[in-house]
């Protein structure tokens, strides 16, 4: 090294110029810096939602209802059981409205409508659904099944909201799925004088299951922090209820409500209710993370 | 797929019963049905909301209604402009902040980080999308807004002789802080996308530059980034079409003030918002005036996804890999040569 290589001068003119260098170096170092930057909202998030939930949760704030008083200082305000219980009502069944039809969709998709017109028209429309924003969803609703029957807000019709948004994620991530399972398969089963529904039954939809779970878990896990498809069908409630023929509050909505209030006590079982909501989202990630990385389709 | 029958008249003996065939038929005409079914249903849902938004579209005329700024609802004078204004007002703060980012780390992610913290920084930015609307809602208004306000005033009067920025009073709920947060929330898709396009860059082209004597940065800008230039575009697009419809945490965060105040730190209103906030009381003519916001925001998301959706598809199969090697590799010599 101390003695220069011979043709070492030849050798600099190649090397690259200090102008290039930094520039090189001030490029990376900004795109290094941004990449931190974006991790700097997550990070004062979940602080911010832990500094001032963790204070809130108690025995009491998961078992009771909120009391709807927001004025007398020794009242309780009441917790939000009610809320948990709504949003996981709600949520399974808008999960078992959307899961049979998107899946049932898929597999039309992949084995019967291929790449015909009629089939590549349903992508789309399924691709138009993705963009609807979510509050749209809700007044479809409400268009249909308030306005159409004269009839009141009930937690079923907020489930048939939540199904219309978690539709398009599960198809699509369904559809995605089946495609990755090998023809082979499908053939030796045909040739073995299987038929087509025997095929999909017993070959396909087991072979996809873990990947398709994955998607909906996903799915399930976007519906439950909405709350925008919920505020105009599902109604605004405090008490528990286990008939979904009835308004039903969900987290989501009480967060919603919570914030609005000019009340401390109440905002920070807003913040409660949140961590309690982002707690059970993140669960259902890494649930379908572990999932996904088992399946071994792919 | 049946076999012809065979000249006897009976059928073949490899054929199934008719009767076993039933499940079968039943299955594909089901299932053909059930996806003529959704189809249906979202033409039915389009018509519906257009048959309750009428009675505003005649009254105000579909123009009138949307480039009217006029949301009076004692008076039931319904123009949406102001609304209009601050979905695309926010929708382009978050543009601005949040693509140029989200690109960032999808380039740090795809191209310069070391290959044992990429899963860990892929998920972080992941779990971004798993942070519900609501809570990012709860977040800025508490936390976020009321630290950026001595900022946001500080600009303001530093600045004061720029139109739209400078002057006036920072409210805390302003069209900045509801844009910044939105940035933060198309974040993850934006940059998803962007990556995912990044790994179909082919590793030939990015050898080719390094080759050529290319620093990384180089070969970043002359071989990764035309190549991912639509697919790049097209993500940014979903995120607007996120931005665009977003609902509850732009209510939260923008103040909901139907005026169309011409300042980036004051507040607004925005078409999802305003739904949001109003429908509940909302009776007749301010009710179906609601539904002609829902209407113009879904034509507008409509409009923005399938251009979107348009480019993506192009980028991905599209990019026909011939010319487009020869291309960016030609480009890639010349850029590498003149530097």
């Amino acid at each position: 090294m101390s003695t220069p290589a011979p043709g070492a001068d030849r050798l600099a003119r190649f090397a690259v110029s200090p102008a290039r260098r930094r520039r090189d170096r001030i490029a990376r170092g900004a795109i290094l810096a941004a990449t931190l930057i974006a991790l700097v909202p997550l990070a004062l998030i979940v602080y911010y939602l832990l500094k001032n939930g963790l204070s809130s949760w108690s025995w009491d704030f998961f078992t009771t209802d909120p009391s709807g008083n927001t004025f007398f200082k020794n009242v309780s305000i009441g917790g939000i059981k009610s809320a948990i219980l709504g949003t996981l009502e709600i949520v399974a069944l808008a999960a078992a409205i959307s899961v049979p039809v998107g899946v049932g969709v898929a597999v039309w998709l992949v084995e019967f409508g291929k790449n015909s017109w009629f089939a590549n028209t349903v992508r789309f429309f399924v691709d138009v659904l993705t963009g609807v924003p979510s509050i749209v969803f809700g007044l479809f609703i409400y268009i249909v099944l308030i306005i159409g029957t004269g009839s009141t807000y009930a937690g079923y019709k907020g489930s048939l909201a939540l199904a219309l948004l978690m539709l398009p994620v599960v198809i699509r991530s369904a559809e995605v799925i089946l495609l990755l399972i090998p023809n082979a398969l499908r053939e030796s089963a045909l040739a073995l004088g299987a038929p087509r529904w025997k095929v999909i039954w017993r070959i396909v939809l087991p072979t996809a299951l873990p990947g398709m779970l994955t998607g909906v878990l996903l799915a399930v896990a976007r519906a439950a922090g909405e709350t925008a498809p919920l505020l105009f069908t599902a109604g605004e409630t405090l008490k528990t209820n286990t008939d979904l023929r009835q308004f039903t509050n969900a987290l989501p909505v009480q967060i919603y409500y919570d914030v609005t209030s000019p009340t401390t006590a109440v905002v920070d079982r807003a913040w409660g209710a949140a961590l309690t909501l982002v707690t059970m989202i993140l669960l259902l990630n890494v649930i379908a993370r572990v999932i996904s990385r088992r399946s071994r389709i792919a | 797929m049946d076999a012809a029958p065979p000249p006897g008249g009976g059928r073949s003996i490899l054929e199934r019963p008719p009767l076993a065939r039933l499940p079968d038929r039943a299955l594909r005409y089901g299932l053909t049905a059930l996806a003529a079914l959704i189809l249906a249903l979202i033409v039915y849902f389009f018509f519906r909301l257009v048959g309750e938004a009428e009675p505003a579209f005649s009254k105000f005329g579909v123009f009138g209604f949307t480039f009217t700024n006029n949301w009076n609802v004692n008076a039931e004078e319904f123009g949406a402009l102001a609304l209009l204004i601050g979905t695309l007002i926010t929708s382009a703060i978050a543009l601005l902040i949040g693509v140029p980012i989200a690109v960032a780390a999808a380039i740090y992610a795809a191209e310069l980080c070391p290959l044992r913290i990429r899963p860990a920084l892929t998920m972080l930015i992941e779990l971004l999308a798993a942070v519900p609307s609501v809570v990012y809602g709860l977040w800025g208004i508490f936390y976020l807004a009321p630290r950026l306000q001595p900022a946001e005033q500080w600009v303001a009067d530093t600045f004061s002789f720029v139109p739209f920025i400078g002057g006036g009073t920072v409210t805390i709920p302003n069209y900045f802080v509801t844009g910044l947060v939105l940035a933060i929330m198309i974040l993850p898709i934006v940059s998803a996308i962007s990556r995912e396009v990044m790994t179909t860059v082919p590793h030939d082209h990015r050898e080719a530059a390094l080759g050529l004597g290319a620093t990384r940065w180089e070969m970043i800008r002359i071989a990764i980034l035309p190549y991912c230039r639509s697919g790049i575009v097209g993500g940014a697009m979903l995120g607007l079409g996120r931005a665009l419809g977003e609902t509850i945490a732009v209510t939260i965060l923008i103040g909901n003030s139907p005026t169309l105040s011409g300042h980036l730190f004051q507040q607004g209103y925005s078409l999802a918002a305003v739904i949001a906030n109003e429908f509940g009381e909302a009776q007749g003519l301010h009710r179906s005036a609601l539904f002609a916001a829902a209407l113009v925001l879904f034509v507008l998301t409509l409009f923005v996804n399938g251009v979107a959706r348009a480019i993506v598809l192009r980028s991905a199969r599209g990019q026909s890999p011939q010319p487009a090697a020869g291309g960016s590799g030609q480009l890639m010599a010349e850029t590498v040569a003149g530097a």
